[in-house]
């Protein structure tokens, strides 16, 4: 890769961005920018503003401090009336209900007792038709969602919250959850990479050092877990490790443990199966890295006086570093996202943090919220493809 | 240049084939269920009789819930199905944001003529479903389990208990079990002082608890006696029972019952077909044809009334079965389930 870095002629260099700029353009429009404008979600936040935006100006005229005015109340009162009527009051209900839970019927129910002709020209109008109308609350979620920006989203993914006035606060203990689940995540990631390196440079350098009529069935058998489907392994998994399963009977029957051991259903399962199968992306460019090597390099540092550990340990294995990282991080990132395998071989505390996106995502519909885990997960792993990227190039080739 | 030329061509035919792929002029009706035996029953029921008698071609597809999904099909222009089986928090929500379209229930026979709870404007009842106790009659000899106290009960049915990892159902069932009267559960929920109930509740089972995804795992579970009993739902342990010879049994004292609906996508551009196969399928004579299918609950009232009784056992359409049954709160949910998964998600890890 550092020849590429040489200085091409103009003409020349020109001619390689034209080459590049279809699949450049057909990235950009179908990968980059629905990520982005996924991602936008976390902050952008235009719901109320666009259906209610008489009260979105008096909103954010309003300072917040003490009692709402009237004139606000009888704004929201009058859109919450045409929102009803227009079919869009689910919009704005959904969106203050992720901020102050119960706000949804709240706004639903006060629509229906204002078409049916309850007043709604006063705060304590509407306090009469909810109690709720009289506190603090309703009136801050409004607020925070008055747009065009929020921090609602960011804040919630940190455990995080706006409270009445304004101020940043810690959610209530027992609702705190993303922090932990974060570190959870990178965590499990780190160790299955870490087990795959374990695993997979052994059988990588059997299978380069095979010939070829050799290595070949060797290399179906490390391909076999990408063609079978996830809940089949899963399943194939539980046949083994259940506590009656092969695996403990096996145990049981050769006398080294008395009572079946918890080996599913536990963080130890979630390592077991993923390290299984995510081992070929390790193995993979591992083998192609160690295949580049020449055989001649072990036998020159062995010519030179070098025992086998010392002629493996400085010539053979910095040589392999590249592929080592490469693997890694393909592992590693590839764990980040998973979800189904944790969910299934897991227990209660094994839950990552794709499968709070998917939630929010497929079923909540909260996609401000979906963003903004996202976003926390993508950052972090950035920095790390980033670092990792600059440890390849600075490995001595 | 002629290089050039090429290129521009290439790229215009795979464009055009492209645009072809996703056009409705080539694609048949599609329908999209669970999958499963659940999708087998429908088809053996319904889809090959549809289309042999009317001449319309069908396509499948499966997927596994989630209105997400759905958003982002219609929001994002793609056209590809028709009909969806969605459950009921799909279906409200999906409906208020404009994602299904209105059904003409004049065109359905009424909606007096399908169960309350079957009827909704974007959707009409597929099937009638439930979530009940499961055990194995093998290992559970004599008198099994008979409420969610039972269940809770570790002393008098040693062994864990399979339940599903979501707040969704673990929190009835908790509150049941507390002896909160299957009426007053949502009620309690709606309270912080009930939801705090209801995980100290949780809190005496958790040590006791495999929690499992996916419905597909509890057979498993059962059958391999990781756990004596499980949250379940019923037609797979039937199923098991049937092609196993497996003996488990179920209990349905306060089983917790749900619709799942057929649904319209707002942008489906097979709109007359698609009506036509929903009013096939919910015509009495054709669901009592689903029910020597699979063992589920009908939602025509006439069908329910004509049906044979044998193929009522062991499903929601037995009124035997429906005493202190609980239906499902699905307004609830969609206004307390982000709160309460976070809860929930915090609790079960610590």
């Amino acid at each position: 890769m550092p020849g590429s870095r040489a200085k091409l002629p103009g003409l020349r260099r020109w001619w390689r961005v034209a080459l590049l700029a279809p699949l450049l353009l057909f990235l950009l429009a179908s990968f980059v920018a629905p990520v982005l404008m996924m991602l936008s979600r976390a902050v952008v936040d235009r719901d109320l503003e666009r259906l209610w935006p008489d009260s979105a100006v008096a909103l954010r005229q309003w300072d917040g401090a003490g009692a709402p005015p009237d004139a606000l109340a009888a704004t929201v009162a009058r859109e919450i009336v045409a929102t009803r009527q227009a079919g869009t009051l689910n919009q704005v209900a959904n969106r203050l209900n992720y901020d102050m839970v119960g706000s949804r019927s709240l706004l639903y129910a006060t629509a229906d007792r204002l078409t049916a002709g309850s007043a709604g020209t006063t705060v304590r109008d509407l306090a009469r038709i909810d109690p709720r109308w009289g506190q603090p609350g309703i009136w801050a979620a409004m607020r925070h969602a008055d747009g065009p920006l929020t921090r609602h989203y960011l804040l919630a993914a940190l455990d995080r919250r706006l409270d009445a006035d304004d101020r940043i606060v810690n959610v209530p203990a027992e609702q705190a959850v993303f922090a932990n689940i974060y570190l959870r995540t990178f965590k499990i990631s780190a160790i299955v990479a870490l087990l795959c390196i374990a695993l997979g440079y052994p059988v990588a350098y059997l299978l380069a050092s095979l010939p070829e009529r050799k290595a070949n069935p060797l290399l179906i058998l490390v391909l076999l877990p990408f063609w079978t489907s996830a809940l089949v392994r899963t399943a194939a998994w539980a046949v083994l490790l259940q506590t009656n399963g092969v695996v403990n009977n096996a145990l049981q029957t050769v006398g080294l443990i008395d009572a079946p051991l918890q080996l599913i259903y536990n963080r130890l399962g979630v390592y077991i199966a993923m390290t299984h199968v995510l081992l070929p992306f390790f193995i993979l460019p591992l083998y192609g890295v160690m295949k580049g090597i020449p055989p001649t390099a072990m036998r020159a540092a062995s010519s030179l006086g070098a025992p086998p550990l010392r002629a493996f340990l400085s010539v053979y294995l910095p040589q392999t570093l590249p592929g080592v990282a490469a693997g890694a991080i393909i592992v590693f990132t590839l764990a980040l996202g998973y979800y189904v395998t944790p969910a299934l071989v897991g227990g209660g505390a094994d839950q990552m943090i794709s499968a709070s996106i998917a939630f929010y995502t497929n079923q909540s519909l909260n996609w401000g919220m979906a963003a903004a885990l996202s976003l926390l997960l993508l950052l972090p792993l950035l920095l790390m493809v980033f670092a990792g990227r600059t440890m390849v190039r600075t490995v001595p080739a | 240049m002629k290089s050039w030329a090429r290129l521009l061509g290439i790229a215009a035919l795979t464009a055009s084939v492209a645009a072809c792929g996703s056009s409705s002029e080539l694609r048949p009706l599609t329908v999209v269920g669970w999958g499963g035996s659940s999708q087998d029953a429908h088809r053996n029921a319904y889809w090959t009789s549809f289309s042999r008698t009317t001449g319309i071609p069908l396509r499948e597809d499966s997927w596994r819930g989630g209105v997400g999904v759905i958003r982002t099909k219609v929001v994002g222009g793609d056209t590809s199905w028709d009909i969806v089986q969605v459950e009921t928090e799909d279906l409200i929500l999906g409906c208020e944001e404009g994602l299904f379209q209105r059904l003409d229930w004049a065109g359905l026979g009424g909606r007096n003529a399908f169960l309350p709870a079957a009827v909704h404007d974007c959707g009409v009842g597929a099937m009638l479903w439930s979530y009940v106790i499961g055990y194995d009659g093998d290992r559970i000899k004599g008198p099994g389990p008979k409420s969610w106290a039972d269940f809770w009960d570790v002393k008098r049915f040693p062994g864990k208990r399979g339940m599903r990892k979501t707040p969704k159902y673990s929190l009835e069932f908790a509150l049941m079990a507390d002896g909160v009267p299957a009426d007053q559960v949502y009620p309690t929920l709606r309270t912080p002082q009930g939801v705090d109930r209801a995980f100290r509740k949780l809190d005496e089972i958790k040590p006791n608890v495999i929690w499992w995804s996916s419905i597909s795992q509890v057979p498993d579970l059962l059958g391999s006696r990781e756990v004596v009993m499980s949250v379940t739902s019923p037609g797979r342990l039937i199923v098991a029972n049937r092609t196993e010879g497996r003996n488990f049994k179920l209990d349905w004292h306060g089983n917790i019952f749900a619709v799942d609906y057929w649904v319209i996508l707002a942008n489906s551009p097979r709109k007359a077909e698609a009506t036509q196969l929903i009013r096939y399928m919910t015509r009495a004579e054709n669901q009592m044809r689903l029910a020597s299918h699979i063992p589920t609950g009908l939602t025509n009232v006439e069908a329910n009334q004509r049906v044979d009784p044998k193929l009522k056992l062991d499903t929601p359409s037995d009124p035997a079965n429906m005493v202190g049954a609980l239906e499902l709160d699905a307004n609830f949910w969609v206004e307390y389930g982000d709160q309460l998964t976070q809860r929930f998600n915090a609790w079960v890890a610590r």
